[in-house]
């Protein structure tokens, strides 16, 4: 047993409104900037719909992910090293910027620099990879909440075989929201697939993150990768993708989707896992499997054997509470409501889903029946075979009774907190009909429904105790290391400019131990005048520019 | 002159390809990449490409068999001159012309694709400039004085290789060039140039040919400490984080 901690990520998909602030917010933390301007770490598809880019889930097409061969081993789906190599010069399963979109810009100057005329200017669009005028015919989302689907929606690969089925007349329709990133697998295609080894996994929180420096640009982890979640930098030529917000996940603060989701949906927590058995898990035979097979990865942090083991191969105590606590773990091991995203890609993808109800209660509503009746929700989960067909191709590689057991438990707590919110009794029976105790359906829907903040998020902090690096913290040098000045002048060499907490610092100091009047302080060496320090009394040297007669005013 | 032109530079460009590359690499890691544009445009480049860079793995082949094993090995596995003759033109002009010709297809596509053309910098237009002089050097001298013997015949073995094993040797014999056809000596001339200009071109990827990939595990695990020195903390931007600009055209 290797015991390993991942940071993972649950999203309550019947809580998602499709509002976009979490791909908005990460664009803005991440991706604005020039060549990434297509790049969404973070994005929000309307299923059924094409998803971004177009189609990425038809792996017949893009040979994303692993494939298991007739002798039981895994491999990548686009083939073996020697034929990656061989198709280095072009990637033969690159999606053209077409499948994204062509970025484009407005040309606002006309707007800016337009005379006084009869007819309002107008500021059209241009492309930001030509430089020329364009039409915008498509771009992220395009397709949002079944615009178009007639056209657009019909193409969802998560359709084929039960196109039949599916309407897309706007009465007998169905749509949910499926917010993505990077599922920071357990069995990284990406990774597998750079030819330079610059994807690599963080031992600690099994983060996957691209090596700038290394990155060669080949390209190949773009089509690796069968959530299409790496990108490549078109004007840096190298490829990048979803961090989980390391920078902030090693503080222990949430990732900038999950801090500012509205709807609250997304739970953050470490799960642990045996590294030793990912292959194995990643290789059984049976797709409708591999749900349950990487669930047995998982350990249960409760169990003291694991607890040893996982002292023993170097995991903090504080994250091995951390895991207990993990509102992550709660949802896919306790409840078992978490469901991993296209398992059959074989990748052990570790953001996992909890399937949506609301297109069942809709139904059940709009006949006029009660929509919070457990009878009539279970009659309807049975009958409304298109959702949830739908959703076990997304979740359970087509298992239809796991993704039914999950809609299920959600039908049963809606009835069960019903009865309690009308202040009668629970009712046992029916926590016990979907084989859970009436306690834990309690926890469950407190978690799911009103859990705070540092419930949803059990983030413990990385252990490199790295205070040092955090801005004007000097902890790494003695404070009198600082105002030694430089060789090179102010600004240059290490340390050169001091933080405003040690000039703070040693300005008191002086003025508490020197023994004439200190009075006029706030002065600084350099030049510049440090008024938080400065008390009011007197005028700190360098106030105001020396008066060319009279010397120095004071 | 021929001093100047065949001992002084071949060092002169090979110290600049030895320093720079070191330079490049010790400072400009984050540049060191292909510069794909795959991604712009892929039905030219589905085909130049593979052209280009196959044709010139053959060609790199050729150029070693000829330059690097002197003619006393080949002669002692009882190859015969015309028997070499016939197999370093089988293999040199099929690979020189499909060379040749995927880099036809590059440099047009690299003109007419809208996005392409952009994203070339001026660095890259006077390496292509150089790259093609050479190629067509090259196959030039392949056809001309190999196939058709324009200006009587010339036996590179005898001439141009010597003086490259001297130049490795640190005892070139600049006549040697000198009295090889202007073909040769431009091939060469323009080759030596393309060297110095290596470091500072997107052909440093050529330094980076995955062969590793062929051994190494598949999943990376790395330690979050493995880059001492690289905290958080306040520093300029770093290259990559440039904000979009709108550049009409």
């Amino acid at each position: 047993m290797k015991v390993m901690a991942q940071m993972s990520m649950v999203m309550n998909l019947d809580k998602c409104i499709g509002c976009h602030t979490c791909s908005v917010t990460c664009k803005q933390a991440w991706t604005n900037r020039a060549g990434m301007e297509y790049v969404w770490f973070n994005n929000v598809e309307t299923r059924p719909g094409l998803g971004y880019p177009r189609t990425w889930q038809d792996q017949d097409e893009w040979k994303g992910g692993w494939e298991l061969r007739r002798n039981g081993r895994l491999t990548l789906k686009s083939g073996n090293r020697l034929k990656k190599l061989a198709s280095i010069f072009s990637n033969p399963k690159l999606p053209s910027i077409q499948h994204y979109y062509e970025p484009w810009s407005y040309d606002y100057e006309t707007l800016l620099e337009s005379p006084v005329t009869r007819n309002y200017p107008v500021a059209r669009p241009y492309s930001l990879l030509s430089g020329k005028p364009m039409n915008v015919e498509w771009s992220g989302n395009w397709d949002d909440d079944l615009a178009g689907s007639g056209e657009h929606a019909v193409k969802d690969p998560m359709l084929k075989g039960i196109e039949d089925k599916v309407k897309f007349e706007f009465e007998q329709t169905f749509m949910f929201y499926l917010p993505r990133i990077c599922e920071h697998c357990l069995n990284p295609a990406c990774a597998a697939s750079c030819p330079s080894g610059a994807i690599y996994k963080r031992e600690e929180d099994g983060i996957v993150l691209v090596d700038q420096d290394k990155c060669r640009g080949w390209r190949m982890c773009v089509s690796g990768c069968p959530y299409k979640k790496v990108y490549f930098n078109h004007k840096t030529g190298k490829a990048e993708k979803c961090t989980f917000c390391y920078p902030r996940i090693e503080v222990g603060i949430p990732t900038v989707c999950a801090e500012t989701c509205v709807g609250r949906l997304r739970y953050i927590g470490i799960m642990l896992y045996d590294a030793d058995r990912v292959l194995d898990a990643a290789s059984v035979e049976d797709d409708q499997d591999l749900y349950e097979a990487q669930v047995g990865c998982f350990l249960d942090p409760y169990d003291p054997e694991v607890q040893r083991a996982a002292e023993a191969d170097g995991i903090p105590g504080d994250w091995i509470e951390a895991a207990k606590k993990s509102p992550v773990r709660r949802l896919i091991m306790d409840y078992r409501v978490a469901l991993p995203l296209h398992p059959e890609y074989r990748t052990m993808p570790m953001v996992w889903y909890i399937p949506p109800l609301s297109p069942v209660v809709d139904v059940v509503k709009e006949t006029g029946y009660d929509a919070e009746d457990r009878g009539n929700l279970f009659a309807a989960i049975d009958a409304l075979r298109i959702p949830v067909e739908y959703l076990a191709n997304l979740f359970t590689a087509g298992d239809v009774p796991t993704v039914d057991k999950v809609l299920r438990k959600m039908a049963a707590m809606r009835s069960f907190m019903r009865d309690i919110n009308l202040g009668g009794d629970p009712d046992e029976e029916i926590a016990a009909s979907v084989g859970m105790s009436a306690e834990d359906m309690y926890e469950m829907f407190r978690l799911m429904a009103i859990a705070k903040y540092d419930e949803r998020y059990v983030i413990p902090t990385a252990h490199s105790e790295q205070a040092h690096g955090l801005e004007e913290l000097a902890t790494e040098c003695a404070v009198g290391d600082y105002d030694q000045g430089s060789p090179f002048g102010e600004g240059s060499g290490q340390g050169a400019l001091t933080p405003v907490a040690i000039e703070n610092f040693n300005m008191l100091k002086e003025r508490q131990t020197s023994d004439h009047d200190a009075s006029v302080t706030g002065g600084s060496k350099r030049g510049r005048v440090n008024l938080l320090n400065w008390d009011g009394r007197g005028m700190p040297e360098g106030l105001f520019p020396k008066h060319p007669d009279d010397g120095p005013k004071q | 002159m021929a001093l100047f032109l065949w001992v002084i530079v071949p060092y002169l460009c090979f110290a600049v390809f030895i320093v720079g590359h070191f330079w490049r690499y010790r400072y400009d890691k984050f540049g060191w990449t292909t510069r794909s544009s795959q991604l712009y445009e892929n039905n030219l480049l589905r085909w130049g490409s593979p052209m280009f860079h196959f044709g010139m793995l053959g060609v790199l082949g050729g150029h070693i068999i000829g330059l690097v094993i002197p003619k006393v090995w080949t002669d002692a596995l009882g190859i015969s001159e015309h028997g070499y003759h016939i197999i370093a033109l089988a293999g040199g002009i099929p690979a020189g012309l499909i060379a040749l010709a995927g880099l036809v297809i590059l440099v047009y596509r690299r003109r007419v694709t809208g996005p392409v053309f952009s994203a070339t910098t001026k660095m890259d237009k006077v390496m292509y400039v150089f790259l093609a002089a050479a190629i067509v050097l090259g196959v030039w001298n392949t056809l001309a004085s190999g196939l058709f013997h324009v200006g009587g015949e010339y036996n590179y073995r005898e001439g141009v290789s010597l003086w490259f094993r001297g130049v490795w040797t640190f005892n070139p014999d600049a006549d040697l060039m000198g009295e090889a056809p202007w073909g040769f000596q431009l091939h060469a001339m323009v080759a030596m140039v393309l060297f110095a200009l290596w470091p500072f071109t997107r052909l440093v990827h050529v330094f980076s040919a995955p062969i590793g990939y062929l051994t190494r595990p598949y999943i990376v695990y790395r330690s979050r400490d493995e880059r001492p020195g690289q905290g958080t903390g306040s520093r300029a931007p770093q290259r990559g984080w440039d904000k979009p600009t709108l550049q009409k055209k």
